[in-house]
């Protein structure tokens, strides 16, 4: 641990650079979400169901709405446009129509002068419910009658299967899905449902405009996608609903989703007043989608000399209610299910299913943190099985260019699994720590609950891997626009993207590419805002570096063109105003029958990472401390350096906290523990420390050859802890997060 | 529903409030006096991102009522600063990269600046210690325990 170089200020591409938010945030002066203020401002609130499954027989919102100081109480009825949207499939009603499909649907809204007010109209909502037989059990749901009339039946590379309750199936078939070979090891897996837990509520503001339309501040991940979603419910054109990015407190995926976007905005048009909406933390636990829980069944078959031969999985993912990004974190599940390992033969299905549970959609990792669990397990057995030294054998597999993955695409472009791991395993790890010693340092921590007589230390290793960018054929393009005014003695720039800056620090990313591009220092970053420039994509698929990257970049070219088109120099008030879309290289669907690529490939490109993990765990209570944790991850080239180890160490600590402690837990449908004292999220006490070592291993198509940086920490971290507790225990442990039950014995 | 009125000297600074008697004094200080300095991120007192100097102690404005305060001084993150500066604390947090979203932030920093003023030069283990309040659900917390040791080290 020690103490950081002074960073810079205004830096360029490859330089340590200070947030250019860091001063307002550290003053309060910045502006979330949450935050936002209005003259005649109302507050809006969200009547939600109580039930997993339920029809609804009646509403009836008379006694709310003539209550004092209430402006606005409105049902389904009173979407003025379409009633349901969605990210993939628009199955999600705006308000509960005759159905509620989980525990916390919306179901009515209202809006009043203070949000007490607010709060017990909603309560005065009569709401008669007719509750039905929820659905919980995904190995169930394909049996059981739909929640949903419909089902999608398009999409990229949609399969047809016909039994009920199915979001998305995928069948990959790679090789000879029988090939025998020396040894085969198997094991089943299970993952609890994680939640995102960003600590900045749901939030945002509503302000009516003169002729119709309307204006929301919002904390999101993609401002355009929202406006896509949002204005055909309120039956405005898209260029009556602008999306304003407001301050954003952490996304990790569970802003993909629309929150209160559309409720604000239809209480806002309705009173003619603008309209704040926060969610509370209960609500905004129900409110959002969550990390899809996982069964994983799989085997691995492998020669003596250590080589897999053939791996073969079934995946089940639960979507809950409604499709979210599910069909897309399906395709991230089975692609990766076989690690960053050359295996000529596998069996891949995997199947997300609907069910009365908390919907599930994106969050960082996005089906790999899933599979990674499962398949890095599996080669600590194949190594246990074969007596060869586990990173030996993650070695003797590893992928590289020129090799393909189970869908048939081949690996070009950077890909330094090998490196990794050799980097990761060449870290020194701590000598063991002396008894006795402070409870602070021991497992249980300040709880001083042991002695230390039951604490084994064991080390753990694993290595994942996903893509960068959308895949299978979606164009996630990215526009900027670049301003050069003539000062009269120089030149003043102007960027605007609409990327979403969660915390990530693509606000530097964009600056950063300005200043190396315009080879200018100053240069001004406009507000995110539909308004001023086209759609950013989203902000996940750890995509946004790469692709704002490259936006900014050809932006930036095209007006230094021009600008030596006009001589190289303005005069005072001229201007250059350029706008550059960018593109990654097309994809294409997977075969919907084989699973196979087709055309140019499903992913644009991949990024790796391998840790090895050090930890104690006192057998006798079942309590785990992380000792230390040594990672190295392929991150192409680090934009800015210090904020990619701040994503490392960040992502790392969410992977732990599905390893140890996070899990939303429902009783038929319903969640049992949504606050942060029920729902545990790492502390300072829970984090050890982690040394991460940056493989920069340019990727040829990318600008100054970056990938991206959010996801691999999280997908390998978890499998790398529980890879630790293993040794430390010598019990299977195949269920995240992993419980002192399960460490002692008892479940 | 029933007003009362507060008196509040917040960063040396008297207001009046006209408040609800449930009204916390967090929601009054974020939605009645205009400074939304310090976070909402649960209004139960597990966070520590509403952290504020009630008299001198360190407390979480979610879990105090408006009218608990009445007649009494608080320093929120937006008083920490001297002469329009930033505070040591302020000034460690941007320079090691512990601000990503920042929502925690005037919490831990806030925080921070109690624990420095108590103990001046912290060990690793006690920074941990107590720190272990405030979540952070973006840095993984290596770099908030860099500007501590760098804010202590100022
Ligand atoms: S908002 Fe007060 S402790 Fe979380
Ligand atoms: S920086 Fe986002 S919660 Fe700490």
């Amino acid at each position: 641990m020690t103490t950081a170089a002074r960073t810079l200020e205004r830096g360029r591409v490859g330089e340590s650079v200070k947030r250019v938010d860091a001063i307002p945030k550290v003053t309060g002066e910045f502006a979330y979400s949450s935050d936002l203020f209005a003259a005649g401002m109302l507050w809006g609130h969200t009547l939600r169901s109580p039930h997993a499954h339920a029809r609804i027989v009646e509403i009836d919102i008379s006694d709310a709405v003539g209550m004092p100081r209430v402006h606005a109480v409105l049902t389904h009825a009173d979407v003025p446009g379409a009633q349901t949207y969605g990210l993939e499939f628009a199955d999600q009603p705006v308000l509960a129509i005759d159905r509620v499909r989980y525990f916390g649907e919306p179901v009515a809204v209202v809006a009043a002068e203070h949000p007490e007010q607010a709060r017990r109209a909603a309560e005065r909502i009569h709401v008669d419910y007719e509750p039905l037989e929820p659905v919980v059990d995904p190995e169930r749901a394909t049996e059981q009658a739909p929640i949903h009339d419909g089902r999608p039946t398009a999409g990229h590379g949609f399969r047809d299967d016909a039994r009920p309750n199915v979001v998305r199936t995928i069948v990959i078939r790679h090789g000879d899905p029988d090939a025998q070979a020396e040894v085969s090891v198997s094991g089943v897996y299970e993952l609890g449902i994680q939640d995102q837990a960003f600590l900045g509520p749901e939030s945002g503001l509503a302000v009516p405009d003169a002729e119709g339309g309307v204006d929301i501040y919002v904390a999101t991940q993609w401002l355009h996608v929202d406006r896509d979603q949002v204005a055909p419910c309120l039956g405005l054109e898209p260029d009556q609903v602008r999306i304003h990015l407001a301050g954003v407190g952490g996304a990790f995926g569970g802003r993909e989703d629309l929150s209160i976007q559309i409720h604000a905005a239809m209480l806002a048009l309705h009173a003619g007043r603008p309209v704040k909406m926060v969610y509370n933390r209960e609500e905004s636990f129900v409110g959002h989608i969550h990390r899809h829980p996982a069964k994983i069944w799989m085997e691995q078959r492998a020669n003596r000399d250590g080589k897999l031969v053939n791996v073969r999985a079934k995946i089940l993912l639960d979507g809950g209610a409604y499709a979210s990004s599910s069909a897309a974190v399906t395709a991230n599940a089975s692609s990766f299910a076989c690690g960053p390992y050359a295996v000529e033969n596998a069996l891949v299905e995997c199947t997300c299913v609907y069910t009365n549970n908390p919907p599930c959609g994106a969050m960082r990792g996005f089906g790999a943190v899933q599979s990674c669990f499962a398949h890095e397990a599996q080669m600590d057995k194949l190594a246990a099985e074969l007596g060869i030294d586990p990173v030996e054998l993650r070695l003797r597999n590893a992928l590289a260019p020129g090799d393909s993955l189970p869908t048939g695409q081949k690996i070009t472009g950077s890909f330094p699994a090998a490196e990794v791991i050799r980097r990761a395993a060449a870290l020194p790890m701590p000598e063991p720590e002396e008894l006795p010693r402070d409870p602070l340092r021991l497992p249980g921590g300040s709880g001083n609950t042991t002695r230390g007589q039951g604490v084994k230390r064991g080390v753990g290793f694993a290595v994942g891997f996903k893509n960068v960018c959308y895949s299978e054929g979606f164009d996630d393009s990215t526009a900027a626009r670049v301003r050069l005014t003539g000062t009269g003695n120089g030149l003043e720039a102007e960027v605007d993207c609409a990327a979403a800056e969660v915390g990530q620090g693509v606000v530097n990313v964009i600056l950063q590419t300005a200043r190396t591009e315009l080879e200018l220092d100053d240069v001004v970053l406009g507000s995110a805002t539909t308004s001023s420039v086209g759609s950013a994509g989203s902000a996940s698929a750890s995509r946004m570096t790469w692709m704002a990257a490259g936006a900014v970049q050809l932006a930036a070219r095209a007006a230094r063109e021009e600008l030596a088109r006009r001589g190289g120099e303005l005069k005072p008030a001229e201007t250059i105003d350029v706008e550059r879309v960018y593109h990654h290289r097309p994809t294409t669907p997977l075969d919907p029958e084989t699973g196979q690529v087709t055309g140019d490939g499903a992913h644009v490109a991949y990024i790796c990472a391998a840790m090895r993990v050090v930890a104690e765990v006192d057998v006798e209570l079942g309590l785990t401390r992380v000792v230390w944790i040594g990672t190295a991850q392929d991150v192409g080239k680090a934009v800015n350096p210090q904020a990619v180890y701040g994503q490392i160490e960040g992502g790392t600590a969410q992977g732990l906290g599905l390893a140890l402690m996070e899990e939303i837990q429902t009783r038929d449908g319903l969640i049992a523990n949504a606050s942060f004292t029920d729902y545990l999220i790492p502390t300072t006490l829970d984090m050890p420390p982690v040394v991460a070592e940056l493989v920069e291993e340019p990727e040829p198509d990318a600008p100054y050859g970056v990938k991206g940086v959010g996801e691999p920490p999280t997908v390998v971290s978890t499998a790398a802890i529980v890879s630790a507790l293993r040794d430390a225990t010598g019990r299977d442990l195949n269920r995240v997060p992993v419980r002192p039950d399960d460490i002692v014995g008892l479940s | 529903m029933l007003a009362v009125r507060v008196e509040l000297t917040v960063n040396g600074e008297r207001h009046e409030a006209d408040v609800w008697a449930g009204e916390s004094l967090l929601y009054v200080l974020r939605e009645r006096l205009g400074l939304p300095g310090s976070k909402n991120a649960c209004e139960q007192g597990e966070c520590g991102s509403c952290s504020v100097l009630l008299d001198g102690k360190l407390v979480c404005a979610c879990l105090v009522l408006a009218a608990q305060a009445d007649g009494h001084e608080l320093v929120t993150v937006e008083g920490l600063g001297q002469d329009g500066g930033l505070h040591a604390v302020q000034d460690a947090f941007t320079e090691t990269g512990a601000v990503q979203c920042g929502f925690c932030t005037p919490g831990l920093i806030v925080a921070t600046a109690d624990l420095l003023a108590r103990n001046p030069s912290p060990s690793d283990d006690e920074i941990r210690e107590a720190l272990s309040g405030n979540l952070c659900r973006c840095t993984g917390y290596a770099k908030i325990f860099d500007a501590v040791r760098l804010a202590a080290g100022s």
